[in-house]
């Protein structure tokens, strides 16, 4: 067990650019199957082995994918979440950066109601260590086990993972939900599936400035997890007003601190690591004896 | 990206969003003759920079002439304005807006921005019009009105009056009040606007609104589709290191301390900082070098750090996912040789290909102090900070 994906998993690509097709070996190597790659145009060919077709209801139809990777750039990146869930895949997982806001509230609102769980935008994407890779991550830095990761950063995701396998902690997925304003799965939805997750054992969340997701998501800690959660907030020194790289991390109007966060999670059981350096020493003291 | 007022009230015309007649200045004379052609008893003169509360820097002022139109903007045009909302070293002021004074009878609050938590568009009003909207939402939180817009179905006309009527317009001014904020409204939708706010939306003696200020906030990601909004920009106005970064494809944001950092990814870039600030020391910039960073990249970095002189040490920092450790090394041995790096340098690298990186790193007879984590990291750069002091 794990959440997202696992070894059953049948994964297509849409946007088999340089990106993408360098994304799709890598996670074939890792043990995915991908299954197909969607490029309007290119439809009937192959690239490095990979069958390509014009859509996703094609790929659908001849491979019985049901989870889907976009690569596409951010003028075609929310149609192609769409063409995803009118295909009623069970994960699409957008790693693409730079989606206009107005675009992706359309696209999420468009959402509700469909069977299609989206994972992003600008996000690193997903892994179950041991059994598949959705995306961007380097998946060698992870390690089978019991803890869950959720992250708003993709380098920072790394640098929790690394310190969590040095310490012989295994994880159950590693999971990016993005760096924008607006994301299909959010720190409450991934949190809900690690508790519901028989492997997960603990979870670790790294969140960030901007927004007022972390605060949504202590509260979700207590009322509904009997789970033990470790966080690291990032941003504890970001000046307000300023875009910090993330679309998303940004302190507008007073909102967003990061100690604003920090003081939702302890206020709600969560055990906040002082530095980014902590982090798997952190859940160790959460969440004792997890290490193998 | 941010306009001038002026910018913001050429597109409220456009868009059927009423504001008083004005004319930009760049001169004395041309504020002179601004306020004769406008022909109003008062004309408003009023500092062009991006930043708020222009009014409490001395950087607005009323006239009863045109001479007085004249003196005034000599006043204004040069000066350096300071504010809450400015840097600590001001902002130069290089035009003026004269505008047509309003015979203001009551001032409201008005903004069309995304409400991230409810992932909907909001219609915020006050009728604390004036003030600092933070100090109002705090203070009385009562009396801030929003109205969520669903992003498919968009604004409609009984959400506007029912704002008017919330606010406590009488029925002929909410009759104006509908494409008012219709067109306020549809200028945020068709521009991909992060933000429309009016503060002053006025009321004026003759039962007429107006917006007596602008501000205009763009989503970047959506200027490609925008050239005429992104030729809009005020180089001026902008950091001059946070343009160069711009220009390149690094996110940079410019801080007070003297550690350089160079980092890929926000988020490792934030925590770099808080990591530098953990161990006592404090950061000179956020750089997130980005997924694609190669050699090229890291030298236009280091390039960038450098021209801060506050930098004592550099920190570099390294989780490769994509970005390979041993690009990133050849990159920083290149930069350090070719730039002649005179500050302490200290390295960590992580991930994809770190053996090799950290190889060729200490095959260089460059002075770096390598690291493994990232306390280590943290540690050594401040040291060497606090050594070279």
């Amino acid at each position: 067990m794990a959440i997202l994906c696992d070894k059953n998993t049948k994964l297509i690509i849409q946007g088999m650019g340089r990106m993408g097709t360098f994304h799709a070996g890598l996670s074939r190597e890792y043990g995915t199957q991908v299954v197909g790659g969607v490029h309007p145009g290119k439809g009937g060919s192959e690239i490095d082995g990979i069958p390509i077709f014009n859509t996703v209801a094609e790929a659908v139809a001849a491979t019985g994918a049901n989870a889907s990777v976009i690569f596409v750039p951010p003028p075609g990146a929310a149609d192609a979440i769409l063409e995803a869930a009118e295909n009623e895949l069970d994960l699409t997982v957008c790693i693409t950066e730079g989606i206009p806001v107005l675009d992706m509230a359309r696209a999420k609102a468009a959402l509700h109601g469909s069977r299609t769980r989206l994972l992003g935008p600008n996000c690193p994407g997903v892994v179950t260590p041991g059994q598949c890779r959705i995306g961007i991550m380097p998946a060698q830095i992870t390690k089978p086990g019991p803890v869950g990761v959720v992250s708003r950063s993709g380098t920072l995701t790394y640098e929790a993972v690394d310190q969590l396998s040095r310490l012989g902690i295994g994880q159950s997925s590693c999971v990016g939900i993005g760096g924008d304003p607006v994301i299909g799965t959010t720190f409450i939805d991934a949190l809900a599936l690690f508790q519901a997750d028989p492997e997960t054992k603990a979870v670790v969340m790294i969140g960030e400035i901007g927004g007022s997701a972390e605060e949504e998501a202590a509260e979700f800690v207590k009322s509904n997890m009997d789970k033990p959660v470790a966080a690291f907030i990032a941003g504890q020194n970001a000046p307000p007003g300023k875009r910090m790289g993330h679309a998303g991390a940004i302190i507008a109007g007073g909102k967003g601190k990061a100690s604003d966060k920090i003081a939702a999670l302890e206020a709600n059981g969560v055990l906040v690591s002082p530095s980014p350096a902590e982090i798997g020493e952190t859940l160790a003291k959460a969440a004792p004896g997890l290490e193998s | 990206m941010n306009v001038h007022e002026y910018q913001a009230k050429a597109l409220f015309r456009e868009f059927g969003v009423a504001v008083p007649d004005g004319e930009l200045a760049t001169t004395p004379e041309e504020a002179e003759r601004a306020a004769k052609s406008l022909g109003t008893p008062i004309v408003v003169v009023k500092a062009q920079v991006h930043a708020g509360g222009r009014g409490k820097g001395g950087g607005v002022k009323l006239a009863k002439s045109a001479t007085e139109a004249k003196t005034a903007a000599s006043e204004i045009l040069g000066m350096t304005l300071h504010t809450p909302q400015t840097p600590p070293e001001g902002k130069l002021v290089r035009k003026v807006y004269v505008e047509a004074g309003s015979n203001i009878e009551k001032e409201y609050y008005l903004a069309v921005l995304f409400d991230r938590a409810a992932e909907k568009f909001a219609l915020v009003a006050s009728t604390e019009g004036g003030m600092e909207i933070e100090v109002v939402a705090e203070a009385t939180p009562d009396k801030i009105l929003t109205t969520l817009i669903e992003p498919n179905v968009g604004l409609r006309d009984y959400q506007i009056r029912d704002l008017g009527f919330r606010l406590g317009l009488d029925p002929d001014q909410v009759k104006k009040f509908v494409p008012f904020v219709r067109g306020l409204f549809n200028l945020y939708l068709d521009k991909d606007c992060s933000q429309v706010e009016i503060n002053p939306l006025v009321l004026t003696a003759e039962g007429d609104l107006y917006a007596l200020d602008g501000k205009l906030n763009f989503d970047d990601n959506a200027l490609y589709r925008h050239p005429e909004i992104a030729a809009l920009r005020d180089p001026d106005e902008e950091d001059e290191r946070e343009r160069a970064a711009n220009e390149i494809d690094l996110a940079y944001v410019g801080l007070d301390g003297s550690i350089g950092c160079m980092v890929n990814g926000a988020g490792l870039a934030m925590a770099t900082l808080d990591m530098i600030h953990y161990c006592g020391g404090t950061p000179a910039n956020f750089l997130d070098a980005g997924g694609g960073a190669d050699k090229e990249k890291v030298k236009q970095a280091f390039k960038l750090i450098l021209t801060d002189d506050n930098v004592k040490a550099i920190l570099v920092n390294i989780f490769g996912g994509i970005v390979r450790c041993d690009l990133i090394a050849e990159g920083v041995v290149a930069a350090a040789a070719d730039l002649g790096v005179g500050v302490p340098l200290v390295v960590r690298l992580q991930g994809t290909m770190a053996t090799e990186g950290r190889a060729i790193l200490a095959q260089s007879d460059l002075n770096i102090t390598p690291a493994e984590t990232l306390k280590e990291a943290g540690e050594l750069v401040v040291a060497a900070v606090k050594g070279a002091a």
